[in-house]
């Protein structure tokens, strides 16, 4: 085991897992587009999903918090275990669910409303708070999302009314408001210029400290800076799962090395 | 190489066709001008203070239209506070619940044959279910045939104004762990409401003009009245029955009831304009 090269992983003891996803198949109608994914997610870590397009990383995100529910011709089988209960289960609450794992998308999503109003839809959803104590929240979340300096004098603006990159970190702070324990980053991103990106990469790793992260990622040096441990599929499989520093140095996969080193993909 | 006189010969054609669509247009706004010419021409003398105040005279006295303004108002009123949220409610579920299912293609079919079914036919429908029960006309009947033809519009545009929300939005929300309704009632009704708004005035716009189906349910009252269950005057019977009697002073009225129908429906219709443009221009 490498013990130099990798202080963050190597230093800290083996981190707790999160998510435990076994056998997960997943179908658009007739096609199977996830043939019998597993994996661990960690708690306070980053785990980012790699591959060419098509090969399924958007869709296995999209399985942790059921979102693919509100298609009819979509389903999944197999287990996905979080805290060691398996939320494919028919019975589990969807809304409770995704009140506990958050998803940020690839295209900025502002509610039409205001900026204050956007961060406190989902906190009004589940908690009945006082003024004071929401205001609170709304600022902790704009803190932590990095967007509090730029928009505390304009918080009754309409969101719409933000650049790109800030409705970003809007959409991160409207996720995390609502305190879930697991976050998930639909290519953040990929829609954004490059200074807000370092931003969206520094929240990132600022954000790990609490939350399990899952990032799907075209961006191979994002994925080598921001994650800890990396999936690498194709064409609906997992093809490796290891630490990102030996995903990205010693792949053990002939697949993945010809990927990573741009020869396919 | 160009040929020149191919060139020259498409320059020729491409001012032909311009010349042709330009005169179409001419020809068209000619008429409306002529129209709105008449009416300012005629209407503006029937313009007063006593248009306004008294109800529809006998021949030969002094009157005015109150009585018939505020029964077109009234049932307008009516017509759009019942067909409104049954109309958008209706334009919901086809836009977010029934998606792709049996029941939804044949209420989407429906609506369709009701958009475009002749309104003297939805006045008869509402006789023969309203009035004649009833025993009488009435402002009641009145408002619930003009409710008829404001349903279909407002479905209509309802269902089309959710459809162009674009899909993350609602991902977004249901990400959030919002129930389904709270994400149509608080984020998607938001981001459509502009253009919801715009159908609604387009069937006020609709309504205020119609006489087809108020001639067999409000009918009409020469006196003033605000009782819903009685026959009530309003503008189109008005103008209608006023227009075609021998008596001048009952067909200056009748132009000036018409003046403010036509001014009335072409400012909805420039708000409703306004109220798209401005939609349209948000994200």
């Amino acid at each position: 085991m490498q013990t130099t090269a990798h202080p963050v992983a190597a230093a800290a003891p083996k981190p707790a897992v999160k998510c435990e996803v076994k056998d997960l198949r997943f179908y658009y109608k007739q096609y199977e587009a996830l043939k019998g994914i597993g994996l661990p997610l960690y708690d306070k870590r980053v785990t980012a999903f790699i591959g060419p397009s098509g090969c399924g990383k958007s869709t296995l995100l999209r399985v942790l918090n059921r979102i693919y529910e509100l298609y009819p011709d979509q389903r999944a089988t197999g287990e996905v275990l979080v805290d060691g209960h398996n939320i494919l289960d028919p019975g589990q609450d969807l809304n409770l669910l995704r009140a506990k794992i958050g998803m940020v998308f690839q295209k900025p999503t502002p509610f039409p409303m205001s900026i204050y109003d956007n961060v406190a839809f989902g906190i009004r959803l589940y908690q009945r708070l006082r003024s004071r104590e929401l205001d609170e929240r709304v600022e902790e979340a704009l803190q932590r999302a990095a967007l509090w300096n730029e928009v505390k004098d304009k918080l009754r603006q309409s969101g719409l009314s933000l650049s790109g990159g800030q409705q970003q970190r809007l959409c991160i702070a409207r996720a995390i408001a609502v305190k879930p324990e697991i976050l998930l980053l639909d290519e953040p991103a990929s829609a954004l210029d490059p200074i807000s990106t370092q931003r969206i990469e520094e929240l990132i790793a600022e954000l790990k400290s609490d939350y399990c992260i899952v990032i799907v990622t075209h961006n191979m040096q994002q994925a080598a800076r921001s994650s800890d441990y990396t999936a690498f599929m194709y064409l609906g499989a997992l093809v490796e799962f290891d630490e990102t520093e030996t995903i990205f140095t010693h792949p053990g996969q002939k697949q993945t090395e010809d990927y990573i080193t741009g020869r396919f993909g | 190489m160009i040929s020149m006189g191919r060139y020259a010969r498409r320059r020729v054609a491409n001012r032909l066709w311009l010349a042709a669509s330009m005169a179409a247009t001419a020809l068209g706004l000619i008429f409306l001008f002529l129209v709105l010419y008449a009416l300012l021409r005629n209407g503006i003398p029937a313009i007063s203070g006593t248009l306004f105040t008294t109800s529809t005279p006998p021949p030969g006295s002094a009157g005015g239209l109150a009585n018939a303004i505020y029964g077109s108002l009234i049932m307008t009123i009516v017509a759009t506070l019942v067909g409104t949220p049954v109309g958008m409610l209706t334009g919901t579920f086809l836009s977010e619940f029934g998606k792709g299912s049996v029941l939804a293609s044949v209420v989407r079919f429906v609506n369709d044959i009701l958009l475009s079914a002749p309104s003297i036919i939805i006045g008869l429908f509402v006789y023969q279910i309203v009035v004649v029960p009833m025993g009488h006309f009435s402002a009641w009947a009145g408002s619930a045939a003009l409710a008829l033809i404001v349903i279909p519009v407002v479905v209509r545009t309802t269902e089309n104004m959710l459809e162009l929300v674009p899909h993350g939005l609602r991902e977004a929300a249901a990400a959030l762990g919002t129930p389904q309704w709270r994400v149509i009632v608080q984020v998607i009704y938001r981001a459509a409401m502009q253009g919801i708004l715009t159908g609604v005035m387009l069937a006020v716009a609709r309504i205020a003009g119609e006489t087809a189906p108020l001639l067999f349910t409000a009918l009409n009252n020469q006196f003033w009245s605000a009782n819903m269950n009685a026959p009530i005057a309003n503008l189109p019977v008005v103008i209608f029955q006023f227009a075609l009697s021998p008596y001048d002073d009952w067909r200056t009225l009748a132009w000036g009831g018409a003046m403010l129908i036509t001014f009335t429906i072409l400012i909805l219709n420039v708000l409703a304009r306004m109220l798209a443009g401005w939609s349209s221009r948000t994200p």
